[in-house]
């Protein structure tokens, strides 16, 4: 007993499967590769797409995932960090590589606002109660004439490429590297967190409160870290969102279908699994984008479709997500015989 | 701002609220029989409403006598939901009932959407039109009686689950579903009359609605947040409490967009959603 205790103490946090690292090695490798193949536009926007979601995802999976508590307005998140970089570039001309860091700031004090009173109430309440927050969010920045009110904010463009502005019209290349980079450090700190005592202890607050209360865990604490990383996690790619396309209004930005994706692209890769939000999104933002081109773009919501009969068949029939089909094994740490 | 018009507002208010008290009464059944939220609760709402304008622009039937249709259509449609998603998930986490709901509410919304597009429509000349005065109150006769309807409804609905035989058989199912069974009740007929029961109230105040208000596929979102709200205020699963929380809402919906402004009122209710659960974290008429 004394003896496996030592084991378990001196084992590095980061030894994993050798087989998951070099797989993982090789898909790093091949994404900094893949705009030398010359790619055309569409499909370095497929990509973009893919890394943002996954990120969006990873943030929702921390607060719902980890700690167990259900938030459907994490939209707000974003259209914090979207208006953050847009209005301070605009208004005094600051760099949207500051004003990035501004965004998670602002989101994180509005989660540590928003999680004191709600992270009290226990998951229906919560779920709800988040529900009306996005709203609330949307409602007020629609009527708000210092960000553009229903408008929204048209971002000053550059003449030309600027990495300063980070804004880029010739191509789309910097924008990938760009979200590649935010995508990995992302998945690389959650991987981390999930490993640490505190990603322990988040799935303690989750799976059974009163026990971890009883293990001196501050349950109401917990739950408002893993907030506010939540919203730290969702804020810069709501700024790169709105460098991407220069242009943000509420009904874009703060939209309940990000609120509503984040949660599909979660639950169909696998919730709680840090491996999950890829997942889901390299699976699902393909579907999404190619339905809208071939079946959609007439209004009427032939993706939307796909995602609601996909939420239910998951919910039935895989809980666990598309993870749970790969064979445990794998992705567990080699046992220590 | 004379008295009248605060008057008119409270007027206002009350008869929206009576409505908002049904719709989340169904929800309040629902989830008292098996603790799930119907997230696509609004989706219902919104799907009794175009039965009732199709039945009006098919065959000329007026929205007042389609109601019994409309209730028929929205019960079948509940025991169609539990019967191919409910029944699976009961046993699911709760993450996994709300995202599979959650689910069911996109997937109605956007097959309406390709179905009927994102146009508004209304009933053209319905028999209710009109409006009657009181004093110096004036009262839209539609909304009156929708008002009214639902009360009765929601009456109906009480005395159903209370003093009849299979409403306690309901009640019973609520309280233990083992226990139940093991006394002969039948848990999963129970919760298919449960989702039937919660479904036709929505059916009742769709009905009604479809005499005065603009039909749209998203019309419901608003409906079912106040919906959700009204249950967590009066108590999850407590019927008589949705009542009052509905007329709560309906009143500080309207006052506060009559004395502040108009276009926050979903903040107002948010507010009073937040004051109450966090003051009594199990509503007003709670039992969790």
């Amino acid at each position: 007993m004394e003896s496996k205790l030592i084991a378990a103490k001196s084992e590095p946090l980061w030894n994993t499967n050798n087989k998951v690292i070099s797989i993982v090695g090789a898909l790093v490798v091949l994404l900094f590769t893949i705009p030398l193949f010359g790619l055309n536009s569409f499909y370095l926007h497929l990509f973009i797409m893919i890394f943002m979601h996954a990120v969006m995802a990873q943030s929702w999976n921390v607060i719902a995932g980890f700690s167990g508590q259900i938030s459907l307005g994490h939209g707000a998140f974003f259209g914090i960090g979207a208006y953050a970089t847009s209005f301070f570039y605009m208004q005094f001309g600051i760099t949207p590589w500051i004003s990035i860091f501004f965004g998670m700031f602002i989101s994180a004090i509005f989660a540590v606002l928003i999680g004191i009173p709600m992270l009290r109430l226990s998951g229906h309440y919560f779920a709800i109660a988040t529900l009306l927050i996005g709203i609330s969010f949307q409602v007020v920045f629609q009527r708000w004439d210092l960000v553009g009110a229903a408008s929204g904010l048209w971002v000053t463009m550059t003449p030309e490429d600027s990495w300063i502005a980070l804004q880029f019209h010739s191509s789309k290349v910097p924008y990938y590297y760009v979200f590649l980079i935010f995508f990995l450090i992302t998945f690389f700190v959650v991987w981390l967190l999930s490993r640490s005592k505190l990603g322990y202890r988040l799935r303690a607050v989750r799976d059974d409160p009163q026990a971890a209360l009883s293990l001196c865990i501050n349950v109401s604490n917990y739950k408002i870290i893993a907030y506010v990383i939540s919203a730290m996690i969702m804020a810069p790619m709501g700024s790169l969102f709105a460098q991407y396309i220069l242009i943000i209004d509420p009904d874009r930005v703060f939209n309940i279908e990000i609120s509503i994706i984040v949660l599909l692209i979660t639950v169909l890769g696998g919730i709680g699994n840090v491996w999950g939000p890829i997942i889901g999104a390299s699976i699902l933002i393909p579907i999404s984008e190619y339905s809208r081109i071939y079946l959609g773009g007439t209004g009427g919501a032939v993706d939307l479709i796909f995602y609601g009969l996909i939420l239910m068949i998951i919910c039935i029939f895989r809980p666990n997500g598309l993870i749970s089909l790969i064979p445990k094994d794998i992705l567990e740490r080699k046992k220590q015989r | 701002m004379t008295s009248e018009i605060i008057l008119q507002a409270i007027v206002t208010g009350l008869m929206m609220g009576l409505i908002y008290a049904l719709i989340a009464a169904g929800l309040s059944l629902i989830f008292g029989l098996m603790e799930i939220v119907n997230f696509a609760h609004g989706e219902h709402l919104m799907l009794s409403m175009f039965s009732s304008f199709w039945l009006w622009s098919l065959f000329g039937l007026d929205p007042l006598f389609s109601i019994p249709i409309t209730i028929l259509l929205l019960a079948f449609c509940g025991v169609l939901t539990h019967y191919f998603l409910i029944r699976y998930i009961l046993k699911a986490k709760m993450l996994i009932q709300i995202c599979a709901t959650f689910g069911l509410s996109i997937f109605i919304r956007s097959i309406a959407q390709l179905l009927w597009t994102p146009d508004f429509r209304n009933v053209d000349k319905p028999l209710l039109e009109g409006r009657i005065e009181v004093g110096s109150v004036f009262i839209g006769q539609p909304q009156l009686y929708a008002s009214l309807v639902c009360l009765l409804a929601f009456i109906g609905l009480y005395l159903f689950v209370t003093k009849t035989e299979t409403g306690l058989a309901l009640q019973a199912t609520a309280q233990d579903r083992h226990a139940a069974e093991v006394l002969g009740i039948p848990s999963n007929k129970m919760f298919a009359i449960g989702w039937a029961i919660g479904l036709g109230c929505v059916g009742v105040a769709g009905g009604m609605m479809a005499n005065y208000f603009f039909i749209f596929t998203d019309v419901g979102i608003n409906f079912a947040l106040f919906a959700f709200v009204a249950v967590a205020l009066g108590g999850f699963g407590s019927i008589i409490g949705c009542l009052y929380a509905g007329v709560i809402i309906g009143l500080v919906e309207s006052l506060g967009g009559l004395l502040i402004d108009p276009s926050f009122k979903l903040l107002y209710v948010f507010v009073i959603y937040l004051l109450v659960v966090i003051y009594k974290p199990q509503g007003l008429f709670g039992r969790y």
